[in-house]
């Protein structure tokens, strides 16, 4: 009675694995359309889920960095209830300079503030005409919103005073009235009055909204009241904080003093709303989340959709494939032998699509920053959270059906119909 | 032959039983439904034999040879190989079997798609652990044996099903294994190619000195066998030596 043979006559440690790597690879580009199906599911789920998410992020970001561009120690002071939404009040009666002095004056947590008022109105020069907002304010406006003139100048005290006719332009209105030459010192029409540029505001861009925000002429307030609006109305009240004070101090700061200022008896409303920033910028980062949201809910459908593609091609081959492991069991193959194969080959697979899926979200997401001009800011947690899912997709449906088949009695692996 | 190169030593089982069946039988289902596929089944099989085993459809000669192959595990009854109760090995141990002393052929090849003559040919080997090299060669020799020399690297497609059913062959014998199990070989082939193939079993069993066990209900066929067995309902109906082999009715 001959002892049977029956001890691993295989390679162990490095040969081992490479052989079973070169096979799994040499088993991907036998089943081409299969690989190449398999890794596009992967591809795609991956790549929508960077791109969207890094958008998403990305403008995020952008309200972030443009709100904390106004700065954020920065409070409006609008009237109208907050209640009906700021500027929506029009029943309530609007400020006057002298609300806004006595704001920056009388309180100790409020270093600067700056009154405004706004119309939209037609600037014309020569035979160009462009509808733009003119704010009537004074040098105040420059401090708080952090803005600069460019070329030129800023008001003269003088000018402030007297309420002379200059304007300061922004630097889409130089574009749309004067192209590339120099518009200091001429002078262009606001509704019939004759204004005399002396400068030209530095150029901030668009705002998270798309608003262009150099889109503006500035004028003295005075003038403006006098010889646009025909009132003294001042209508939005810019306020910085000192740094020695939180926003919450000056926000209440402001609004007992305007309640006095507004004979407001003790019990009624506020008929006037002060907005923090940080409030506007949580108001504008509450709404980007939101797409972001959305965004990611349509990504995780197109990481889902690929994973169902994935599970399809797997399935729909399941019959070949377990003949397949049917005929490596008949010839000799144990169970681990495959199962390593199957593994090996949903790995290389994966990782394959999972790192084109990356290269192309990336391409796209930052495509889609510069079309959309937001930063671009790929997230490192997001790439590995979407190539560990899709990876994870790939590995469980190319490995579980073999792992079944790998388990079956080989006869009936090479019956399977 | 060389017999440095032998993945195992197959001489000692020379003029021994190979194969031992102990009242085997085999029931699928179970109640009502249940079907019993083999009856007790006692056959013995010895080294260098060719056996044919004969039978109408659902008599059971292809689930014997399935349990013979370790595809398949019986009912009740032992199964002795060689002398070694197959029943205690694990799974893994019944792959070993397989893979150092059993060579298939089925009715339907059984090759893997879009791979070549040649690679099919090298699976099992890959199996024994062997060099690419060493892989390599023993595979071209086996198809040149099966009369396949410049087919090395066409796939399945490409190939008659006499040729693919060479292939399956080539890969069966590549390992030089103690036995070469073929299920109906020449159940899809015309009559020349089933020749063509028999006589090819034939010199493996003369000539490299391999076991043949044979499924086959084509009476012309089991001609090329030294022993003659039928299966009838799960049971052995008869079991004689084949008194005119070599008289080829073809």
């Amino acid at each position: 009675m001959a002892a049977l043979n029956l001890t691993f006559r295989t390679k162990c440690g490095a040969d081992m694995f490479f052989e079973t790597f070169r096979l799994a690879l040499h088993a991907i580009f036998r089943n081409a359309t299969r690989s190449f199906l398999t890794v596009l599911g992967i591809v795609i789920g991956v790549a929508a889920v960077i791109a969207m998410v890094t958008v998403g992020q990305g403008s995020t970001d952008q309200v972030e960095e443009e709100v904390a561009s106004l700065g954020t120690n920065l409070l409006m002071v609008m009237p109208g209830a907050t209640q009906q939404g700021p500027g929506t009040g029009g029943s309530a009666s609007s400020f006057t300079i002298a609300d806004s002095d006595a704001i920056e004056s009388e309180l100790a947590s409020i270093r600067v503030s700056a009154p405004t008022n706004t119309r939209m109105l037609t600037a014309i020069f020569g035979n160009n005409n462009y509808a733009t907002t003119v704010t009537g304010t004074d040098n105040r406006f420059m401090d708080v919103r952090d803005w600069n003139v460019a070329s030129g100048r800023a008001f003269y005290e003088s000018e402030l005073r007297s309420g002379t006719m200059v304007c300061i332009i922004g630097e889409t209105v130089k574009k749309e009235l004067f192209g590339n030459s120099d518009p200091v010192d001429t002078f262009i029409r606001l509704k019939q009055v004759s204004c005399r540029i002396i400068g030209v505001m530095e150029e901030k861009g668009a705002s998270s909204f798309g608003t262009d925000q150099d889109d503006l002429v500035l004028v003295p307030i005075r003038a403006f009241q006098r010889r646009i609006a025909g009132d003294r109305d001042v209508n939005l009240i810019y306020a910085s904080v000192r740094d020695a004070f939180t926003t919450e101090k000056a926000t209440v700061d402001i609004e007992n003093l305007l309640r006095d200022r507004r004979n407001i008896d003790f019990g009624e409303e506020d008929d006037f709303g002060v907005m923090d920033m940080k409030q506007i910028t949580s108001m504008l980062t509450g709404i980007t989340n939101v797409l972001t949201g959305l965004l990611s809910a349509v990504a995780a459908v197109s990481l889902l959709v690929g994973g169902i593609g994935i599970m399809n091609i797997m399935l729909v081959s399941v019959t070949e494939r377990t003949r397949e492991i049917g005929i490596r069991l008949a010839v000799g193959a144990s169970e681990g032998q495959v199962l390593l194969q199957f593994l090996v080959e949903s790995i290389v697979l994966s990782v394959i699509g999972g790192l084109l899926g990356i290269l192309l979200g990336l391409a796209l997401g930052f495509l889609g920053a510069v079309v959309l001009k937001i930063p671009f800011t790929p997230d490192p947690k997001i790439i590995l959270i979407a190539f560990a899912f899709s990876a994870m997709v790939g590995v469980v449906f190319g490995y579980f059906p073999a792992r079944r088949a790998a388990r079956l009695d080989p006869i009936d692996a090479l019956r399977h119909q | 032959m060389m017999p440095g190169e032998t993945p195992q030593d197959t001489s000692v089982h020379r003029a021994t039983e190979l194969i031992e069946f102990r009242e085997i039988t085999k029931i699928y289902g179970a109640g009502e439904g249940e079907v019993r596929a083999l009856q007790g089944i006692d056959l013995k099989i010895l080294a260098g034999e060719f056996v044919a085993i004969m039978g109408p459809s659902g008599s059971g000669k292809s689930t014997a040879m399935n349990i013979v192959g370790c595809l398949d595990s019986p009912t009740s009854g032992q199964y002795l190989f060689s002398g070694n109760e197959v029943g205690t090995l694990d799974r893994d141990q019944r792959a070993l079997l397989r893979r150092n002393y059993l060579g298939f052929v089925f009715q339907g090849y059984n090759l893997l798609a879009r791979t070549s003559a040649l690679e099919n040919v090298e699976l099992p080997l890959i199996y024994l652990g062997m060099s690419r090299s060493e892989r390599r060669k023993l595979s071209y020799e086996a198809l040149e044996k099966v009369g396949l020399k410049g087919r090395e690297k066409h796939g399945p497609s490409q190939l008659s099903g006499g040729q693919q059913q060479r292939v399956a062959i080539a890969r069966a014998i590549v390992t030089r294994p103690a036995i070469l199990l073929a299920d109906e070989p020449t159940g899809n082939l015309d009559t020349a190619r089933s020749v063509e193939i028999m006589n090819i079993l034939e010199s493996l069993n003369k000539n490299d000195g391999i076991t043949v066990l044979m499924v086959t209900h084509e009476p012309e066929l089991a001609e090329y066998a030294s022993r003659l067995v039928h299966f009838v309902d799960g049971r052995i109906e008869s079991d004689v030596p084949n008194q005119v082999r070599g008289r080829h009715v073809f």
